[in-house]
């Protein structure tokens, strides 16, 4: 019989525990497992420490009290260029900031996936990044000393990443412009979770992708699958929908105080997501 | 037949200007006005240059932001590919900035002077850390002024040449920070202790007024030209061409 690895965004929350470090695919306010976030949001969890080329993710997770630590080069909704949420947090000292350029960022999670300790680079020398981020060190080549830049292994508790498809075993696929950086998150991680618009049969996948140069996430990457139409809500997911710039809107103004924040989470956040989607759709 | 040139237009010819003599590089302009900037270039005097659809693909399309014939795809660059362009540096960038100093030490991650809890959250230092020391970098500021040109940036996302020249040989083997475009002027480092220098000044504009709105002490040469105004074939171009819509008056506004 083959293995079927589906469950519930409760049952992901379920597996986390307070303080570990979770990375989130995705980019900005694109492709972002945003039905696995809402779970996190919901639950008792507390003091996370969230890696992310971040967007909503990020702040509505801040807002939610569910962040001790950002680890991020941006945090942005695209067209909103700022998450004001997260502004939010850091002007009040409420997350701490763990700073990083977003190239170096791909190299320390390039690192844990490889299982090295760190990867040299440029990135960083003369900024203020090794000043503000106290990981960061300096090492010398042994070929002509050059001192270059340590990029630490990002390792990842958890990664959480939303693809277009996926079989029941894990194997997945996308169908947008840029797979991001989901593989690097997926294998610098510990436990391997994705979201998907459409389970399909594994036969069907090359269909569904329409070539195998798509088909980047295999079942060893993914301990779990959450079959969810409408995962990644509201940001991106082409070429199932795009950002549901509306509803951002509505998100970001949530930020404005906090009667707003609290009148979105309980009709936003704090409701089951088969309930989300179909309020959604019924908007 | 055509109007004389707007400012926003004297600003793309300058950000154009600034990739002159790349050749086959990427150039990676950020921002409306660079954007169109950038295709200028393209379009006329500097045809090798690649640009990005402002996503995954490298299009030949002279249009900044709309390709109603559709678009030529040259290449697939998604974000992985991205780092291979910005760390091999076959590309030249040119990024906003919340803040720079006379040295081009740039910022747009924080304002204010405690950075565990900043007066105002920015970006982040995004992959401004990255692109200094690895490409040609150049800036656009659409408006001048002291709040932007600063004696001392809060935080250094973006690393100038002063800092670059501290941090030792790994740094500065690739460091080429070039000028700065605003809205009255265009800047360099070309002096002998690389700190800001008054390269033009736009059409209208006085040196008294860029002094006035910089928040340090430029050097100012002798005799500032002006800086150049568009031909009437690239005039066509911008208007025409790259930017039909006229989104470049709603960055700089006439």
């Amino acid at each position: 019989m083959t293995v079927d690895k589906r469950v519930t965004e409760e049952e992901v929350a379920a597996e986390l525990a307070d303080g570990m470090t979770v990375g989130v695919g995705g980019w900005g306010s694109r492709r972002k497992p945003m039905s696995i976030v809402r779970a996190i949001a919901r639950s008792s969890l507390k003091d996370l420490t969230i890696v992310s080329y971040g967007g909503p993710d990020v702040g509505l997770l801040c807002a939610a009290g569910k962040v001790r630590r950002v680890v991020y080069a941006f945090v942005s909704l695209d067209t909103i260029p700022l998450d004001p949420h997260f502004r939010a947090a850091r002007q009040t000292g409420a997350v701490e900031d763990e700073p990083w350029d977003e190239g170096l960022f791909l190299l320390g999670l390039q690192a844990a996936a490889w299982r090295v300790p760190f990867l040299p680079t440029r990135v960083g020398l003369g900024s203020d990044l090794p000043r503000l981020n106290p990981r960061l060190s300096t090492v010398a080549s042994p070929f002509d000393g050059e001192e270059l830049i340590a990029a630490p292994a990002l390792e990842l508790d958890a990664a959480i990443c939303h693809l277009d498809r996926a079989d029941q075993r894990g194997n997945a696929c996308f169908l947008g412009a840029d797979l991001y950086f989901d593989d690097l998150f997926l294998r610098a991680a510990g436990r391997r979770f994705i979201s998907t618009e459409k389970v399909v049969p594994t036969d069907q996948l090359v269909a569904e992708a329409g070539t195998e140069l798509r088909l980047r996430i295999n079942r060893s990457m993914v301990d779990a699958v959450v079959e969810r139409r409408g995962g990644a809500h509201f940001t991106e997911c082409p070429p199932d929908y795009r950002r549901d710039e509306s509803f951002q809107a509505a998100y970001a103004s949530a930020a404005s105080s906090p009667e707003a924040w609290a009148d979105f989470r309980a009709e936003w956040v704090d409701v089951d997501e088969a309930d989300y989607q179909r309020r959604v759709a019924a908007r | 037949m055509s109007a004389a040139p707007t400012r926003a237009e004297i600003c793309v010819v300058a950000i154009a200007e600034c990739f002159r003599g790349d050749g086959e590089i990427l150039a990676n302009p950020i921002g409306t006005i660079p954007m169109i900037g950038g295709r200028l270039a393209r379009a006329s005097f500097e045809p090798d240059l690649l640009m990005t659809d402002g996503e995954a693909l490298l299009i030949a399309n002279d249009g900044a932001f709309a390709w109603p014939e559709g678009r030529v795809v040259e290449s697939y660059n998604p974000y992985r590919a991205m780092f291979d362009v910005v760390w091999s540096g076959r590309r030249h960038v040119i990024m906003g900035a919340s803040q720079i100093d006379r040295f081009g030490n740039q910022n747009f991650a924080a304002i204010g002077s405690d950075y565990a809890r900043p007066k105002a959250q920015l970006l982040g230092f995004r992959g401004a850390p990255g692109n200094t020391v690895n490409d040609a970098t150049s800036y656009w500021v659409p408006r001048h002024s002291p709040r932007v040109f600063v004696d001392r940036v809060d935080v250094v996302t973006g690393v100038g040449w002063d800092r670059a020249m501290k941090a030792g040989p790994a740094a500065t083997r690739f460091f080429d920070l070039r000028r700065v475009v605003t809205d009255l002027a265009v800047l360099d480092w070309e002096t002998p202790d690389r700190s800001m220098r008054l390269r033009s000044v736009h059409p209208g504009v006085t040196v008294e007024q860029v002094r006035e709105a910089t928040g340090f002490e430029l050097v100012v040469p002798e005799g500032v030209p002006e800086s150049r105004s568009p031909t009437p074939e690239e005039l066509r171009l911008i208007r025409d061409v790259i930017d039909p819509e006229g989104r470049r008056e709603e960055e700089v506004p006439g």
